[in-house]
């Protein structure tokens, strides 16, 4: 194992369990060219990813979040095999992706949210009939699997049903269900829940929990809605700029970004930011409204009462740290700060 | 692998059917597919057909007003035209679709197909496969027929077999060409039209008798781009005519040879364009 810290429990489970997923020192760069002037054109060189490393132990289930442009689709590219590293070692139940792309195939699943890999035009069981051939997987196993998903995702009443006819959310279901047949050990997922309602995002949260915990399928899910990851992940992965800033549990990621609650007041009048109140700092004022960033670990009554003593109080909320800020000050900051590493290291850590 | 050569052919042997059985499944998803919309289906087959017909009607007409078109009799200009139709027809209907590669790259879609445990290029292959296109071989297969009563040719069995050598290396030689531009399109996404004018235009220039282009033209043809050999040549040694190059005559029978090298490197084209896409990932 690397020095990586995550809760006890987890990484003594997962120093015993088998490493499905490998990636050590791994590089993308991609050489573009840009137009300079009229006719000159200047060769640049972008790192998509630039030098990641982790693990992830059979079983697991890992979000893999960052910004539009971070690096995460190019990293689920190069671990499916579709594109080749340009450094650094990659291994994927123990195949080299870029060398054996169509032999990992049969042992991956992957779903892209915003694209189908259904017949359009074809009844949604002709599709999984296409996978069957398509991947060899013997009757008894494909009609056990097909069973299971159909009755986890509920899709018995769209077997029939041409794929074009289908609500988004049908459609991701079908789509995830397909990925599963031919039973893989990982599972990538690609914005699994963009788009979809409510009820559709809860279903395909509870299938996936299903499938892990019944098949042990390993899933690695790359996401904006942070309610997949808070629902499904016990590890998150942050990537920013091709590297890999945070690897860790929910729980550290939020120590990481600050830890910090918020209180908002309302005040009777415009006042001058309030000082004075042991452990918080005025972080904003407006107008009457004032905000107050305190330790998550403490409590707000002490704080209410005090701002309540010294000045003329209306109305307070407090506000708990919202992960997408969190990330958003990860980024901002390339990297957690020094003070919340002390709170938060027990968690996870930045890398 | 430790057992080295054998094992690398039988991986080779074992990829290829592995792409030739992924090729058939696709297709049929295809056809099954089209046929949702059977009226569709059958407007398209119809038109597809109706179009073709049209288009050696044109020929025709002309001969109402001339007796021969570069030395050729209209028997023979419609030799050409079924040969030649049939040719690019069949590799139209087996890989024609590999055009709409750069489609799928611009899109991102090419990615799915690289996700699956089959060869891309079968996938592609068989992408949007359209039964309509029969409409084109049926078409060249009438106007041959009707040629081949009419043209002075002393049939013996070597000359009735290089009728359906020709059909194989044409098919090859086009084939070879929509590869290669498809490949082209792994750098250049909108670079169809530029492979279209080699099948679709090379058909149209195969038509007619090499005889009424210029030299410069027909030698690019025969050396350049070689699609003089989809039946240019072949047919003009079965119809007695000499070479407007002048070649040697053994030239005229270098059909499967140069069908076979244009394959092999349209395959390698095909597998570098694949392998920078892979590393470029646009």
């Amino acid at each position: 194992m690397t020095g990586r810290a995550r809760d006890d429990e987890g990484a003594d489970a997962v120093d015993e369990a088998e490493q499905l997923i490998e990636v050590d020192g791994v590089e993308k760069v991609f050489t573009v060219r840009r137009r300079a002037g009229r006719l000159r054109r200047v060769r640049e060189e972008v790192r998509a990813v630039d030098g990641i490393s982790f693990r992830v132990a059979r079983g697991e289930m890992v979000g893999y979040i960052g910004p539009n442009g971070a690096g995460k689709s190019t990293t689920i590219k190069m671990l499916t095999g579709i594109l080749v590293p340009s450094g650094g070692r990659l291994r994927v139940a123990g195949i080299d992706p870029a060398q054996q792309r169509t032999r990992l195939a049969r042992r991956i699943g992957v779903v892209f949210g915003q694209r189908t890999t259904l017949w359009w035009d074809l009844p949604l069981k002709d599709s999984y009939e296409l996978v069957r051939r398509m991947y060899r997987i013997p009757d008894a196993a494909y009609r056990a699997h097909l069973e299971r998903c159909v009755e986890l995702l509920d899709l018995a009443p769209l077997l029939d049903v041409p794929v074009r006819q289908l609500s988004l959310g049908q459609r991701m279901r079908g789509d995830i269900a397909a990925a599963l047949l031919p039973d893989p050990e990982v599972l990538y997922l690609d914005e699994p829940t963009i788009g979809l309602d409510v009820v559709s995002k809860a279903k395909v949260r509870g299938f996936l929990r299903e499938v892990n915990a019944e098949r042990g399928t390993t899933v690695l899910l790359t996401t904006h809605d942070l309610t997949d990851i808070e629902q499904l992940c016990r590890r998150v992965m942050v990537i920013d700029h091709g590297r890999l800033v945070y690897d860790g549990g929910l729980d550290g990621l939020r120590a990481a970004g600050g830890g910090e609650r918020t209180l908002v007041v309302d005040l009777e009048r415009e006042l001058p930011p309030i000082e004075g109140v042991p452990g918080a700092r005025t972080v904003r004022v407006d107008g009457p409204r004032q905000w107050l960033a305190f330790p998550a670990s403490q409590s707000a009554a002490p704080l209410v009462a005090a701002v309540a003593a010294g000045y003329p109080l209306v109305d307070l909320s407090v506000r708990e740290p919202d992960i997408e800020s969190l990330i958003a000050e990860l980024y901002a900051g390339g990297g957690m700060r020094a003070d919340a590493a002390g709170a938060g290291g027990k968690d996870g850590r930045a890398l | 692998m430790a057992s080295g050569r054998p094992g690398v052919l039988r991986d080779r042997a074992a990829e290829v059917a592995q792409g030739v059985s992924a090729y058939g499944l696709i297709v049929r998803m295809w056809v099954r597919s089209s046929l949702a919309y059977r009226t569709s289906f059958v407007m398209m087959a119809c038109g597809n057909f109706a179009a073709n017909a049209l288009d050696f009607v044109a020929i025709m007409l002309m001969f109402s007003q001339i007796d021969a078109l570069g030395g050729f009799s209209l028997p023979e200009v419609a030799f050409l035209y079924g040969t030649s139709g049939i040719a690019l027809g069949l590799a139209d209907l087996l890989l024609g679709s590999i055009e709409g590669l750069g489609r799928r790259v611009r899109d991102g879609t090419l990615d799915t197909l690289l996700l699956r445990p089959a060869p891309v290029f079968a996938q592609i292959a068989a992408d949007r496969f359209a039964l309509r296109r029969l409409g084109r071989i049926t078409q060249a297969l009438l106007v041959l027929g009707w040629s081949l009563p009419r043209i002075e040719v002393d049939w013996t069995v070597g000359r009735v077999l290089m009728l359906p050598l020709m059909a194989v290396c044409g098919t090859a030689i086009f084939g070879a060409v929509f590869t290669a531009g498809a490949a082209f399109q792994f750098w250049a996404q909108d670079a169809a039209e530029v492979q279209n004018s080699f099948t679709y235009g090379g058909n149209a220039m195969l038509q007619y008798p090499p005889t009424v282009f210029a030299k410069e033209l027909v030698r690019g043809v025969t050396f350049l781009v070689p699609l003089a050999f989809v039946n240019w040549l072949p047919a003009l040694r079965l119809l007695g005519r000499p070479d407007p190059l002048g070649l040697p005559g053994w030239v005229d029978f270098l059909g499967p040879a140069v069908a076979a090298l244009m394959c092999a490197g349209a395959g390698l084209a095909w597998r570098w364009g694949l392998r920078s896409y892979r590393s470029t990932g646009s």
